[in-house]
């Protein structure tokens, strides 16, 4: 089926091929027979192994021969000389159907079969490999035959990653020999095998081996992959902090239970508003972890808190995750105007820690205080006020950028929200800038551009220092090079610029508050806090760097070209959001929504929603497809409506846990009159679509 | 750039189907189950499903079904498996699901389940994260997948993950992309993508396109019409398949046409044949190229097939 050239057969060719066919179509009608009679015999075991060296792939005669095996082995219980030689003569079969296809998977299924049965000399199989694997270094059922026979013998793992040594040596361009290298350096650093501690030493030595490979060639990609995996083993060695959190440390949050607010609002960044005087308390972390618990998160109020739950910010992953959520309920019988101090401290146990196994042992402190406004009742009018995200709308000024919550300049002590690196990695990471440097002036490669990318952004994460708005300038220029250089992957690149870019817009206070607008509506029930971000008209295809924005409560991303909205599920305090003019291509594209229960006011209109025959997001989206959701007929609005569910069963899923008051949905394919019928369906507390005041 | 011939291709598929003597039909004659499989979800997405006689499909099927519940690649041959999900997944093509008895189907696949989470292929053992793909695959189709550890079945998975971010046949084992699309495809069946790092095997997968625009298997190897749809659909599954150029797949694949006799082959200028014909039209319609039924990335088979099937009313009850 492979790399035959396509040729219409000469007349001479074609009768050698009847020939052969009827040949083969003989042999395999004999060994069915044999195999439904079970004839065991001489002359049928040979048709059979005929019949496998014409034609490796027939399964069934793999298993007639194993019957057979078990058949002869059964009657030759105890004689060691014949149950050699039965098995021998197996492993001479599939040896030469090997020869005839290297890559047939019942041959090499056959062998190993046989060798389980623990009578041949696991010897005489490394050499038979060695001659595999000469012919073709990167034969992936010779390399894991080799891995089973190495774990038969019990061969140990640093003899066989001399044996990768080796490969490597006589040629760099072989991926599956870096591949296994680094499948067994992983389990010798787990283990801290003799030679292989501390873990320092021999990464340097790992980065010697895949610079020549990577300088030899740099247009090979065998190295490639190596390189990324070291780099990521060098920055996962760090044990994980706590990047930022909501409340920030040192601010005051003013809740109310009511929609209208008195004139002492601290900060229009941190008024709050909540039916039920609950705000959420969000720890975010630098990696993906595990263990946060009401044991591990210390919470100390002067208001009696109930114990606190913690639940990880990401929709399927119940274990680990860089965001975590729990909620403060404030005691409403109390007197109102309030202020309760909260302190949260983290890092007296060990519990919590990052998914390679390393425990936030730094002591982190955030205290914040809260002022809880009780005093009137929730209004249960909710006007005839609706948000508009017109530039008329909003006034940059008003903003001060006095009380702003931004995360890294105020922490308490030194190093909170900050990295704890060691020195060996940040100098590592320098070496390597370093030499990629170099590479680039001696030759214009994109894997060399890629990785100093990669490099610096690695420098700017685990030191963040003076300079790093100059290098976030170089990174962006390294990926605006790569799309002009490797176009195929535009767009790899693209999203790639687009978290470094918003790295960049949210790096420090002044360039963050340029993108803070003030919405001029201040009476609007929607909203309590009247700052929005804008982050539209950024050309963005990617979201990046949420945890320099958590205490966002309007969101202007529109004018972008998104297609996914990955990451805003932490931002839990967004009751606005506008993603108008994007790439949306599907409801499923926007699965972290459902996340995002404060939710009122959307805007997804001008997006590509319906447009697209194949949805790139169909199984990032809980739904019954995955098994992660059930279709629920037995609720009521469902079960009048089947049709309509089955045509838009992404919009139901998507829009049946938020409550969403305002909608808008124009400009896009799927913007039908009877889909928008749908939707005032699943949307009992839809006031405004699309500019219309729902009945 | 060429167009895609339609009929030309859907003679061929009709004629593979009738064509039983010549050498490459006699080899491949134990695996009818699958061309069956390649050349009817071809048909469909060319819109010509119905010029088939689906009672005789349907009864030819049946026939291969065995005691044990499992299906063989042709009548005569032993149960698998591989000729198992075809089975299933003709029978869904054509609605005929309720021909089975789901239980003793179900009861094969179920017992064919290890301690350690993986699946066998058949009663010898042998083990590979291909068949935990097609074992979740199967059951997923006969609503059945309950009846499997589907914890321990994703843990199996999740143990063939390599450096690059890719998947191989067993812990340990090389990446690949047929590989790494069961493997992101039983995650994808299971709710459990959480556990793929998107961002780096999207970059690998992405660099499977080389300067033909045709996709390889592993890096530093020759493109194969056939990983346009192993790299593809896992591209789509982890939403990252717009970081490669579809036009320039589009092409590749347009320019392995057979534009004479039908069919596609592995690469231009090599013989067609039925599989890489169906991977060829499968990507093309991943690839949204006009006028074909769009396909599922996990389901392998048209999208209306799947909805009919996980989001029916009948089922969903
Ligand atoms: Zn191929």
């Amino acid at each position: 089926m492979h790399g035959r050239p396509r040729k219409p057969q000469k007349p001479e060719e074609a009768e050698a091929s009847a020939v052969e066919a009827a040949k083969l179509q003989n042999l395999q009608s004999q060994l069915l027979a044999n195999h439904h009679q079970k004839n065991y015999a001489k002359e049928a075991l040979e048709v059979s192994a005929n019949l496998l060296e014409m034609n490796p792939d027939l399964y069934t005669a793999w298993n007639y021969r194993k019957l057979a095996v078990e058949h002869y082995l059964k009657e030759s219980s105890s004689d060691i000389v014949s149950i050699e030689a039965i098995l021998n003569e197996e492993l001479r079969v599939a040896e030469s159907a090997l020869r005839q296809n290297v890559k047939s998977y019942g041959a090499w299924y056959h062998r190993k079969y046989i060798l389980s049965k623990g009578h041949s000399s696991t010897d005489h199989e490394l050499r038979l490999l060695g001659k595999f694997q000469k012919l073709d270094a990167r034969n992936f059922h010779a390399w894991n035959y080799r891995r089973f026979v190495a774990g038969l013998m019990n061969i140990p793992e640093d003899k066989e990653l001399k044996y990768t040594t080796d490969m490597i040596d006589t040629n760099f361009s072989n991926y599956s020999a870096w591949h296994n290298r680094s499948a067994l350096l992983a389990k010798l650093l787990n283990q801290k095998a003799e030679g292989y501690f501390p873990m320092e030493k021999v990464l340097n030595e790992e980065y010697e081996l895949v610079h020549q490979a990577i300088f030899t060639d740099p247009d090979d990609q065998s190295g490639w992959f190596y390189h990324l995996w070291l780099l990521d083993q060098t920055v996962k060695a760090n044990p994980p902090y706590l990047v930022s959190s909501w409340p920030p440390h040192s601010f005051n949050v003013a809740l109310s239970r009511t929609r209208c607010l008195d004139n002492h609002t601290p900060s229009p960044f941190c008024s709050f508003y909540s039916d039920s005087g609950t705000i959420p308390l969000i720890l975010y972390f630098d990696q993906p972890v595990q263990g946060v618990d009401s044991s591990s998160v210390i919470v100390k109020s002067t208001a009696n808190l109930r114990d606190l739950i913690w639940k990880p910010l990401s929709k399927c992953n119940r274990d680990t995750s860089k965001a975590w959520i729990s909620h403060l309920t404030f005691p409403q019988e109390e007197l109102n105007s309030e202020f309760y101090s909260v302190e949260v401290s983290i890092g007296h146990s060990q519990k919590i820690a990052s998914a390679t196994g390393f425990h936030h042992v730094k002591p982190t402190q955030i205290s914040f205080k809260v002022a809880v406004n009780f005093k009137e009742t929730p209004s249960e009018d909710f006007g005839n006020e609706r948000i508009r995200w017109k530039d008329e709308n909003f006034t940059s000024c008003g903003i001060s950028p006095h009380n702003f919550p931004f995360g890294s300049d105020n922490s308490t002590s030194e190093g909170d929200y900050a990295p704890s690196t060691s020195e060996w990695c940040v100098e590592t990471i320098n070496n390597e800038i370093a030499l990629f440097r170099e590479l680039l002036s001696e030759t214009d490669c994109k894997i060399g551009k890629l990785t100093l990318a990669r490099l610096l952004m690695a420098h700017a994460a685990t030191s963040p220092h003076a300079n790093e708005m100059i290098q976030l300038e170089e990174v962006l220029d390294l990926y605006q090079d790569l799309m002009k250089f490797d176009p195929s992957h535009f767009h790899f690149y693209k999203d790639e610029h687009s978290l470094v870019l918003l790295q960049k817009v949210t790096s420090t206070r002044e360039s963050l508050l340029r993108h803070c607008y003030s919405y001029k509506e201040q009476t609007s029930p929607y909203i309590d806090s009247t700052a929005c971000l804008r982050l539209n008209n950024l050309s963005i295809s990617r979201i990046g760097c949420v945890e320099k924005i958590l205490w966002v409560q309007l969101l202007d991303l529109s004018h972008n070209e998104l297609g996914s909205i990955d990451g805003l599920e932490s931002m839990q305090l967004l009751s606005c959001l506008s993603l108008s003019n994007n790439k949306i291509g599907s409801f499923t594209a926007l699965e972290p929504l459902r996340l995002l229960k404060s939710l009122k006011v959307l805007d997804i209109s001008y997006n590509e929603i319906g447009s697209h025959s194949i949805d790139t997001t169909r199984y990032l989206f809980s739904s019954p497809l995955s098994h992660s959701e059930e279709i629920d007929l037995s609720s009521d609005e469902m079960a009048t409506n089947c049709t309509d569910l089955a045509s838009y069963w992404e919009a139901y899923f998507l829009f049946k846990d938020i409550s969403l008051m305002q909608l808008d949905i124009e400009g896009n394919t799927i913007s039908s009159e009877s889909f928008k019928a749908f939707l005032v369906k699943i949307l009992p507390k839809l006031h405004w679509l699309d500019g219309k005041q729902v009945q | 750039m060429g167009e895609l011939a339609t009929e030309k291709h859907v003679q061929y598929i009709l004629s593979v189907e009738k064509k039983k003597d010549d050498f490459q039909s006699v080899v491949m004659e134990h695996l009818r189950m699958n061309g069956a499989y390649w050349g009817l979800t071809a048909l469909d997405i060319l819109g010509k499903l119905d010029t088939v006689d689906a009672d005789e499909v349907v009864s030819w099927v049946m026939s291969c079904q065995h005691e044990s519940g499992g299906f063989s690649g042709n009548v005569g041959h032993d149960p698998h498996i591989l000729y198992t999900l075809s089975a299933v997944q003709v029978l869904a093509l054509f609605d005929k699901l309720d021909v089975l008895d789901v239980d003793k189907v179900t009861n094969y696949v179920v017992g064919l389940q290890n301690e350690d989470g993986s699946f066998s292929g058949d009663i010898w053992g042998e083990v590979d994260s291909r068949f935990s793909y097609i074992a979740i695959l199967c059951l997923s189709l006969l609503h059945q997948l309950d009846k499997i550890n589907v914890e321990k079945a994703v843990n199996f998975v999740v143990s063939c993950k390599n450096m690059d971010g890719g998947f191989g046949c067993t812990p340990g084992g090389e990446s690949h992309s047929g590989q790494i699309f069961c493997c992101v495809g039983a995650l994808a069946l299971t709710g459990s993508l959480h556990h793929v790092d998107k961002d780096l095997l999207g970059w690998w997968l992405c660099e499977r396109q080389v300067k033909s625009g045709g996709l390889n298997g592993r890096p530093e190897k020759l493109p194969d019409v056939c990983y346009s749809w192993w790299v593809l659909s896992s591209l789509i599954m982890i939403d990252r398949v717009h970081w490669i150029s579809k036009e320039k797949l589009i092409k590749f694949i347009l320019d392995c046409q057979d534009t004479e006799n039908g069919g596609i082959s592995d690469r231009p200028d090599d013989a067609v044949d039925v599989y890489h014909t169906y991977f060829g039209i499968a990507g093309l319609s991943l690839l949204e190229y006009p006028s074909l039924k769009p396909i599922d990335p996990a389901y392998a088979l048209p999208v209306d097939v799947v909805n009919r099937i996980r989001l029916g009313k009948r089922h969903a009850i």
